[in-house]
């Protein structure tokens, strides 16, 4: 066990105070807890884990409990019970490595499964909203385990917003398995805008079929410490886009850490991570792209943007290409720079103010990612947040 | 009364002083031409009267409408109707013309306790100013000046110029890299803007845009400082003698000489 699991005792005890559930989930929840045990919490000399110092959340006792779920299916979606998803249920989000993973597949309780049956086409957005209240009068810290497992049928298509928030002190550690079939198409995002206390940890697995085209959108608005790993395998002719966006402040800490598997022939990945970094803040990007030996006709290309507004924000990122085809296209690019002086003295000249010609500049740097959103009431309102944001750091 | 007083204007940018010692006097509804080899401080005066920080002022005084200019932020000039035509017009991807145009013509009406206008209203108006300089509508919905040609940006200019209605409005080389037909076209926009209350400093290496924008005033700058002023007529002596016949040069060629 490492030092910094110092609270694995603890952990242990929410552990055997959960509720009864079927055989297979016992079994699973037993082994995902020992690997846990074994793995212990990341320390920084691990590779993964080198900008992001977890100790924080490491060294915190956290009572187990569960976050309030807001589900909007729309029709014909039905919510699927979790017991008939055997072997189909962690298959992706693998644990053996994954101390966080392994933690919240111990405490698996109330799962969120979605099924899009093949074909549907699902005109309106599926929204999954995990809440942590306010937890008044606790001595601990809440520890929620967010769990969902979305399947795509063949051909099917959907949109999913996944959004996290909640007030105070918390953890959140969320895992998210998402399965498209052969052609499907998935829209897919994540908002998250947990308070500026809360740890938020979440990890999304995603395995795409032959020709199937998803698109992820990962919005890191909240959070003090704050982890998002998203994994993408990709089949023959797949397509993926990954785009995200994060805006720290005061002394948060945001990792993004995403892994694209060409594993199949003609597969296409498009990368665009934008970064907003101000204050005391700091933040990871961590692009990892393996195109396998069988993998020709890869068409990838990886951008990371940052726009560092202060002397004392920091960013590392880090392309990360393992490249065995040699048949393929990979391109992957990383900025970091300040607001454009002549920018701003051309603005002010118009008779903008500074901290407006700020606040504009800024908002201009996100404007590309945000315009990638295509759900129209979510853009909006991502729109309004950023909006809000910028003119309280102006 | 003048509406801008210069005196002893001296600036640097780095170690290096570039004006050395500008004294000028602009009044209502005159138009001053600025003209002078490379390096001679030209484009400094203007970035120096518009407010940019690049440039420290290290004497004399500037006042603007009885107002300490110096004393001013880049935004508080514009709002009290000083206007800069860029030479190099800064391209902004992200934040559309429309929206930067409408964010800029709002905030100066407000700091004349003018009322905002609404969308429609401003629409009205940018609509007809940009069918006075031939601009397509469709730049409106593009970034500020973000792939547009060097013809595009400088009309793009003098439009948000036409809009903004400055009292004292100073372009800077205005005329570099146009063809004459959008020499015309700019040097119009300017010449309908021209009015009792509205001053100007035409800021030119080329003697040919005052063919066009005739001044009533022309300055030759010359290593930091005025070497001569006269009327419009020296603009026409210029082209003939050059600006050797003055016994000034390009600061490449002054190195040479000495």
């Amino acid at each position: 066990m490492t030092a910094v699991a110092e609270h694995t005792g603890a952990w242990l005890a929410e552990f055997t105070r959960q509720p009864a559930a079927a055989p297979w989930i016992r079994q699973l929840r037993e082994a995902a807890f020992e690997r846990f045990a074994g793995l212990g919490f990341p320390t920084t000399h691990d590779e993964e884990w080198r900008f992001t110092n977890v100790a924080p959340i490491a060294r915190t006792r956290f009572r187990a409990g569960a976050a309030t779920r807001l589900l909007t299916l729309p029709e014909p979606l039905r919510e699927a019970p979790v017991d008939a998803f055997e072997g189909r249920l962690a298959r992706h989000a693998a644990f053996e490595q994954n101390a966080f993973v392994a933690l919240n597949t111990a405490f698996l309780d109330e799962v969120t499964v979605i099924q899009v049956p093949r074909g549907a086409v699902i005109e309106q957005p599926i929204e999954i909203v995990y809440e942590v209240p306010e937890q008044a009068g606790a001595a601990d810290p809440v520890a929620v385990q967010p769990r969902t497992l979305i399947l795509v049928g063949a051909a099917a298509q959907c949109a999913i917003v996944e959004t996290y928030r909640g007030a105070g002190r918390y953890f959140t550690n969320a895992v998210t398995e998402i399965v498209a079939g052969e052609g499907a198409v998935v829209d897919h995002y994540k908002v998250q805008r947990e308070s500026s206390e809360a740890f938020h940890v979440g990890a999304h697995y995603v395995s795409l079929g032959r020709s199937a085209n998803f698109t992820s959108n990962s919005l890191a608005l909240g959070g003090a410490l704050v982890r998002n790993d998203v994994s993408v395998t990709l089949s023959e002719g797949s397509d993926a886009t990954l785009n995200g966006l994060y805006i720290v402040n005061g002394t948060q800490h945001v990792d993004n850490h995403t892994a694209i598997d060409h594993a199949k022939p003609h597969g296409t990945s498009h990368e665009l991570y934008k970064g907003i970094l101000d204050g005391k803040a700091s933040a990871v990007f961590n692009g990892r792209v393996l195109v396998r030996k069988d993998a020709q006709k890869t068409d990838s290309k990886q951008t990371n943007k940052n726009l560092v507004l202060s002397d004392e924000a920091v960013i590392d990122t880090k392309p990360e290409l393992q490249i065995l085809a040699d048949d393929v296209r990979c391109t992957h690019g990383a900025t970091i720079g300040q607001l454009d002086g002549e920018a701003m003295f051309y603005l002010q000249s118009r008779g903008i103010g500074k901290s407006d010609a700020r606040s504009l500049l800024t908002w201009a740097f996100a404007q590309d990612i945000v315009d990638r959103v295509r759900i129209v009431p979510l853009r909006n309102s991502l729109e309004r947040i950023l909006f809000e944001k910028f003119h309280e750091h102006a | 009364m003048a509406l801008l007083e210069i005196k002893d204007l001296r600036a640097t940018v780095g170690e290096r002083e570039i004006l050395k010692g500008i004294d000028l006097q602009v009044n209502a509804g005159e138009v001053h031409a600025i003209m002078g080899p490379n390096g001679s401080g030209k484009s400094t005066l203007a970035q120096v009267l518009a407010g940019r920080e690049l440039y420290k002022v290290t004497g004399g005084e500037v006042l603007y409408d009885g107002q300490d200019l110096l004393a001013m932020a880049p935004e508080d000039r514009a709002r009290a109707g000083i206007f800069l035509a860029f030479q190099y017009p800064v391209e902004i991807p992200g934040v559309s013309n429309l929206y930067f145009l409408k964010a800029a013509l709002n905030t100066i009406r407000k700091s004349r306790d003018l009322p905002e206008l609404d969308a429609l209203d401003f629409l009205d108006l940018i609509r007809e100013k940009m069918k006075q300089m031939e601009m397509d509508q469709a730049l409106l919905n593009r970034p500020v000046n973000a792939g547009f040609s060097g013809g595009e940006k400088k009309r793009n200019e003098i439009f948000q110029m036409a809009v903004l209605e400055p009292r004292l409005a100073i372009l800077d080389e205005t005329d570099s890299g146009l063809d004459i037909d959008a020499l015309r076209l700019v040097a119009g926009g300017v010449n309908a803007l021209r009015g009792p209350d509205r001053s100007m400093i035409v800021v030119t290496h080329y003697q040919r845009l005052l063919d066009y924008i005739v001044p009533d005033y022309v300055h030759v700058l010359g290593d930091g400082r005025i070497v001569k002023s006269g009327g419009k007529e020296l603009a026409l002596e210029l082209e003939e003698t050059g600006y050797a016949g003055l016994g000034i040069y390009d600061e490449a060629e002054a190195v040479g000489k000495v």
